[in-house]
């Protein structure tokens, strides 16, 4: 893993011409599903749905570990990371993720969580990096909005 | 075979033109109808009205589409008296934490009048990990009870008896291990095989079509799967246990609609049957089997998905695979409600749903009844919720009158028509699986789980357009503060349970459990039937992750491409 260097990647892909012109890149995220939960319906239907936003998507299947999750996010040089998690498994695996993004000097990738996560749990979520969390029935335009008015270009 | 004479139906035809002339068109020139189109779930047009046209031009015959109750082709029931012989079976899909939590509220659920258990485990034990395995971290007790060992198979049937209680295990790609631990604390308490009342999930293809719990890759998966129903029907265990559930339940909650969840569920099942029978089984040998599916809101079609799906699982039966035994060919359900419509806006709303759910059920005919806790939607059951859930089911069988007849929607237009049109539509999806290269090739190629993406991305859209209304997410919604309390598994639960396998590995006859293990990773490499072997290394207490590490060694590990 240590090996992946996020610089170089994005350089290729400034020489691509995808970063040359500020503004009309467009925000890549990547949605992961970290811990050992299948449901990916949400996953899905937000992948397409951010995807007709206008956003490029990655979705990397399920059962992702932080490290790989965090491996794809320097390799895919993603603006932000959706997490999804129904499983309950939300208060270990979020901030897990967060914690080794800010240690591989990521820190500028916007963090949101999604999935069954009770309200009482938000702030504690918040206070670990996790900048939004979209419960069931979130229309995905409102997560979009969210993206845009808070990612670092 | 007309069930009306030609006067009467010219008659009605005559009429029919006359108030679609005149009554109908008056009152669509004056108000208009509130929507365009008129769709069932799963888009299928509806028509304004039925009436006896619809049935005679297509020379429906009462005889070749309904028949009697537990005759073929079983539309109207797999037994011949039904609900007036056997209630409807209350299951109740239940189990967190550890081993002695989930005893206590399985002896509490009993006393309450529940009438079969279904073991929620959590999701390393569903995968095959150990609770000390890095991987199974933040999980441990969360969506059901952590099982490691026989150690806390015995504690959580603790004085409850194998004979006695149906037991259920929400097990598929372990269900063999599951299935081992059950026979083997059952042995302790002095029950033998032959007497155990198990019921085990065990389809495992749709786990990679759907919910995503699966281990291996699609055929030694599906072999291990078919390990468990060849087990059954030769050592004659097949009079209280069920080794099979095709899972339609799973798809729909992904997103399938109900033309999809009963074509891939076939489609499933007959691969299942095919493996079975290259070993040499008969398919009038075939032990018990049933199906379980999603009793959804849209109750008329819902009805007419089980009605359809018991005749098209009698005709494959019977034509596909030259069936002979009404047995085989007589499909029992468990049901379960549409969690996936539940909603965590004003969750009470889900009580109505719950209930509505368990109508459905009913009016279907369907062997075991659950309905999924109103508080489904943020989190697993508390006590409270899962009680409410029994009275539901409760109220449902013993004061709604249901039960007193059989299929009673039967003979209404609407619903033989719909109940035709799903089994003519269920059949030319499963057709084209078939000419896919069948089920696994199907999972293989990402087929069927594209499909149901598909749909359950139109779903949302319809939502957020508003073309289906959804009670507090899209209309009707209030500003709220919830008002119910959730379960919360403690977060400490990990902790004791790892440190309770580490004192299992020191406890135990370890020289027995590598004996057991290397066995097993033989037996794998042969491919013999695992469940002997599988039985031997459980009783020694191996560890569930050290069972799936011998086979992960044999078979790999599966990974679904990325999207």
């Amino acid at each position: 893993m240590e090996n992946i260097e996020g610089p170089r990647i994005r350089h290729e892909k400034e020489v691509g011409g995808n970063r040359m012109k500020e503004g009309q890149r467009r925000i890549r995220v990547l949605i992961a599903k970290p811990g050992l939960d299948g449901h990916d319906r949400g996953a899905k239907v937000l992948t397409f749905g951010l995807r007709d936003e206008g956003m490029e998507v990655i979705y990397t299947g399920i059962r992702e570990t932080a490290e790989g999750i965090v491996q794809t996010c320097i390799q895919e040089d993603v603006d932000v990371v959706a997490l999804s998690s129904l499983s309950g498994g939300h208060l270990y695996h979020f901030p897990k993720v967060a914690e080794m993004l800010a240690q591989k000097g990521m820190d500028r990738v916007l963090v949101i969580g999604g999935g069954i996560i009770p309200e009482e749990d938000v702030p504690l979520l918040k206070e670990k990096g996790i900048s939004a969390v979209f419960g069931p029935g979130t229309p995905i335009e409102e997560v979009a909005k969210f993206i845009r008015n808070n990612v670092t270009w | 075979m007309a069930i009306y004479d030609k006067e009467e139906l010219d008659e009605i035809k005559q009429r029919r033109k006359i108030w679609e002339n005149t009554l109908l068109k008056g009152e669509i020139e004056k108000r208009g109808e509130w929507k365009k189109e008129f769709k069932t779930n799963s888009g299928i047009p509806i028509e304004r009205l039925y009436t006896p046209l619809d049935l005679n031009e297509k020379e429906w015959s009462y005889p070749e589409k309904l028949g009697f109750p537990g005759d073929y082709p079983f539309t109207r029931g797999i037994t011949p008296n039904m609900y007036r012989g056997v209630p409807p079976r209350m299951f109740v899909y239940s189990g967190y934490g550890s081993a002695e939590a989930t005893n206590q509220r399985y002896k509490y659920l009993l006393s309450q009048g529940a009438k079969e258990l279904i073991i929620a485990s959590d999701l390393h034990t569903q995968l095959g990990y150990d609770i000390d395995n890095p991987l199974s971290r933040g999980e441990v007790g969360k969506i059901g009870v952590a099982i490691n060992s026989l150690a806390d198979v015995e504690v959580i049937f603790d004085g409850i008896r194998l004979d006695e209680v149906f037991v259920g295990a929400q097990a598929n790609a372990n269900s063999p291990i599951l299935l081992a631990f059950v026979i083997a604390a059952a042995e302790k308490q002095g029950v033998s095989p032959q007497q155990i009342k198990f019921v085990v999930q065990n389809d495992v293809l749709k786990e990679y079509i759907a919910r995503g719990t699966y281990i291996f890759p699609p055929k030694p998966a599906l072999k291990f799967s078919c390990d468990i129903i060849e087990y059954v029907a030769r050592n004659n265990l097949s009079e209280w246990m069920c080794p099979i559930i095709y899972c339609g339940y799973h798809m729909r909650e992904a997103g399938a609609n109900t033309v999809q969840e009963m074509a891939f569920t076939m489609a499933n099942a007959v691969a299942y049957i095919e493996e079975v029978l290259s070993r040499g089984i008969n398919i009038d040998e075939l032990p018990q089997q049933r199906a379980l599916f999603v009793a959804g809101l849209d109750l008329f079609e819902e009805v007419c998905k089980h009605r359809a799906f018991r005749r098209l699982w009698a005709k494959m039966m019977k034509e596909r695979f030259k069936a002979k035994n009404p047995r085989v060919m007589a499909l029992g359900y468990t049901c379960g409600s549409q969690s996936s419509l539940y909603t965590a806006q004003q969750p009470m709303n889900n009580i109505v749903r719950g209930t509505i759910s368990g109508l459905v059920q009913a009016l279907s005919g369907v062997q075991t009844i659950n309905i999924a806790a109103m508080d489904e939607a943020l989190s697993i059951p508390t006590e409270e919720s899962a009680t409410l859930v029994l009275r539901t089911m409760q109220i449902i069988t013993h004061e709604t009158g249901i039960p007193n007849t059989i299929d009673p929607l039967a003979g209404s237009y609407y619903v033989e028509t719909l109940t035709d049109e799903l089994e003519e539509r269920a059949t030319r999806l499963f057709e084209k699986v078939q000419s896919l290269g069948g089920a696994v090739a199907c999972i293989e190629q990402g087929f069927q789980e594209a499909e149901i993406a598909k749909e359950a991305y139109e779903q949302y859209k319809q939502v957020k357009t508003g073309g289906r209304v959804w009670v507090g997410v899209n209309q009707f919604q209030m500003d709220e503060k919830l008002s119910i309390k959730l379960m919360r598994v403690d977060q400490k639960e990990e902790e004791r349970q790892i440190e309770k396998v580490k004192r299992l590995r020191k406890e135990r006859d370890n020289k027995k459990v590598e004996a057991a293990l290397k066995d097993l990773k033989e037996a794998a490499i042969e491919e013999t039937n695992l469940v002997p072997t599988i039985l031997s290394a459980v009783k020694v207490y191996s560890t569930i992750g050290e069972i799936c590490n011998s086979f992960r060694e044999v078979y790999g590990e599966y990974r679904r491409p990325a999207y």
